[in-house]
């Protein structure tokens, strides 16, 4: 008897979970989100779940490895994710990994960035399968008083600042942490060498690594999360890192009322730009509820509150009149059309440089 | 003879045990042995930019012809470069080291529980048992927090005025294994607990009787009768402190180069699925080898 009913209790929860699957493919109430933590308006998710009855599951991720790691195993339920432009979503396109967008769908890009939008369409022509999100820059942070007092004269808006062993050699004691970003690090260090930060040459990888060995000494730490909450507390002294994360750092600070005072500079060498994207996976269950999703928070209203929140500029042109003047004006975070034309992007790599450029930064990081 | 005497239709000796010993067969086939046949295919193919991201080992063509191509380079790759070699090595000291430093503190904490009162063994073991209702991340952080240099220690020391400087203890080797000794100690001591509180305590009073010293009597009975708990427990201590990913990324420096370290660039940065299916695969024969041949010593010795 027992068993008897145990079977039907199996029988009911498989025809369940049959009918569930059935039931998420018929209507599109339901829309699971994985974007970054610390990455949008507090008030946008429930904002959009009233206006529309959609309901949305929204998941957190810190690395585009983990994302990519994700998606690459297929069937990850996912309808919408965030990469980052280059060089993840770039050859995530080339692998299939995104459907095209029904523009038709999405009557609000037209406030989107043009100019954004055509460095975007070097690797996604015609803007077929990405949206912008967030962009900003990666560059210098610093403790502004610990610096003054250390190195009066510290060329804080060179990358010589990190890259130069004499300069960076003396905020040692005080802390220096950079990002364990293999894709992030190696740029800037062909740059100091007067070489093509863009550079797909081994040769030129090994020689940037040269340079990240002579500043090995003189850094803490390789971390892409911890160096917020350092920065803040007034722990280290200079990061290289994203302007969004140093923002919030920044505004953690004037928060904590410690009197630790942060500051951004884009070195004037030139700096990378990195561009956060919104796409739509392959095998996304609910489409159309992503489309509606795109639609609405491509409103220049919606994602300027985001703006507002963390500090960065979204990929919304007409947003920036939402913007608050305090981080419309901020130049680390808006840079003037001069120091625009310095920024520059980097491209996908073979596996061959790929692996290379790991291989070096393991290197780097553990001497082996 | 009339105890063997069997009535017609009742099951054989043995067929009922046979079943309760296959669930754990059972177990192992389904949760361990497929998942490792899965990776050791993926381990014998090449990187591919799709989904999956490999190269699928058997194919089919148009004239319904199968071929299969096996890929063992990725074994060969593993020796060319000594960055493998190196992380194996510190992962297999790490966990040498977390054993050994278990034991010395487990034992005397184990023995200390095995002979208290027993009304105060339950509430002892408790403790020993409580920190698994935090959060494992939780712990590691908390020890940051300890660690760090304007944290718990270095500001109590500089208090004290013991050190005008903070001590340089996160972020290295050193702190790698005091987070990796304090997570790994319950493992330890309920093994050698258990294996000790069983022992025949009248063998030792047998001892004192006849003469021995404490000490005699602990190194002569005690220490003896209570090797099977100390296998054990190393055993378990051991074998996940080899793969251990957690502790040496959040406790350790840039240099900390463990085998999880690879395993995450291979597998994420490198989007090698392949070769990270070697690296595991590897791992997981130099593990399985020495027990095996460790159980094939011992099922020799009791022989």
């Amino acid at each position: 008897m027992a068993k008897k009913q145990c079977r039907r209790a199996a029988v009911f929860a498989f025809a369940l979970a049959a009918l569930s699957v059935t039931g998420a493919h018929a209507q599109q109430s339901a829309l699971n989100i994985y974007n970054w933590n610390d990455y949008i308006a507090p008030e946008t998710v429930p904002e959009f779940e009233k206006a529309t009855g959609i309901k949305v599951t929204y998941d957190l991720y810190d690395a585009n490895e983990t994302l990519e790691a994700k998606l690459s195993a297929g069937g990850s339920g996912y309808d919408l994710v965030v990469p980052s432009l280059v060089p993840f979503a770039a050859r995530q396109i080339q692998a299939g990994f995104y459907q095209p967008l029904n523009k038709a769908k999405l009557p609000n890009a037209v406030h989107l960035d043009k100019s954004l939008l055509a460095r975007m369409a070097v690797y996604d022509k015609d803007n077929t399968y990405l949206i912008p999100w967030m962009t900003g820059v990666i560059g210098v942070a610093y403790n502004v008083d610990k610096i003054k007092q250390i190195m009066p004269d510290a060329p804080v808006d060179s990358l010589r600042m990190i890259f130069d062993p004499e300069v960076v050699s003396k905020f040692k004691d005080c802390g220096v942490y950079m990002i364990d970003s293999p894709t992030e690090v190696f740029p800037p260090a062909l740059k100091t060498l007067g070489l093509n930060p863009d550079s797909q040459v081994i040769a030129d990888l090994q020689k940037a690594a040269d340079v990240h060995f002579k500043i090995r000494p003189y850094i803490r730490k390789y971390d892409s999360s911890e160096y917020i909450n350092a920065l803040a507390n007034g722990d280290i002294c200079v990061a290289w890192g994203y302007s969004s994360d140093i923002q919030i750092a920044k505004h953690r600070a004037i928060e904590a009322g410690k009197g630790v005072h942060i500051a951004f500079s884009i070195p004037k060498e030139g700096a990378q730009r990195y561009i956060d994207t919104m796409a739509i996976p392959k095998d996304a269950p609910h489409p159309e509820a992503a489309l509606t999703f795109l639609n609405y928070i491509m409103q220049p209203e919606v994602i300027a509150k985001t703006s507002n929140k963390i500090y960065v500029q979204s990929g919304n042109a007409d947003a920036r009149q939402f913007v608050v003047p305090e981080v419309a004006n901020d130049t680390g975070i808006f840079p003037t059309p001069e120091v625009e034309q310095t920024i520059y992007a980097i491209s996908p790599s073979t596996p061959d440089v790929d692996r290379a450029r790991t291989r070096y930064w393991t290197r780097v990081k553990t001497g082996h | 003879m009339i105890g063997q005497v069997r009535f017609l239709g009742a099951p054989k000796p043995g067929e009922g045990r046979r079943w309760v010993i296959a669930g754990p067969f059972i177990w192992f086939l389904i949760f361990f042995l497929v998942p490792f046949v899965v990776v050791a295919k993926i381990s014998l193919s090449t990187a591919a930019v799709s989904i999956p991201p490999y190269v699928p080992l058997i194919s089919w063509d148009d004239t319904a012809t199968m071929s299969i191509a096996l890929h063992f380079g990725n074994y060969h790759f593993l020796l060319t470069d000594p960055e493998y070699v190196i992380a194996y090595l510190s992962s297999l000291r790490n966990a040498a080291v977390t054993s050994l430093v278990t034991l010395v503190i487990g034992y005397p904490v184990a023995y200390l529980i095995a002979t208290a009162k027993p009304s105060m063994r339950g509430p002892l073991l408790m403790l020993v048992i409580m920190p698994f209702w935090t959060s494992f991340l939780i712990r590691v952080y908390a020890w940051i927090g300890i660690l760090k240099p304007n944290g718990l220690i270095n500001n109590f020391l500089i208090w004290l005025g013991a050190i005008s400087h903070p001590l340089d203890i996160l972020n290295n080797q050193f702190s790698v294994y005091v987070g990796m000794v304090y997570a790994y100690l319950p493992f330890m001591v309920l093994p050698l607990y258990s294996c000790l509180e069983k022992m025949d305590h009248s063998l030792l009073e047998a001892a004192s009787d006849l003469g021995a010293k404490p000490l005699r009597a602990f190194v002569s009975i005690t220490l003896p009768l209570s090797i099977p708990g100390i296998i054990a427990g190393s055993l378990l201590v051991f074998i996940p402190a080899v793969g251990e990913y957690i502790i040496p990324t959040l406790l350790g420096g840039a240099d900390t180069l463990t085998i999880g370290t690879v395993l995450w660039n291979e597998f994420f940065a490198n989007r090698d699925w392949p070769v990270a299916s070697t690296v595991a695969v590897a791992l997981i024969i130099l593990l399985v080898g020495p027990l095996m041949l460790l159980q094939h010593f011992q099922s020799k010795e009791d022989q």
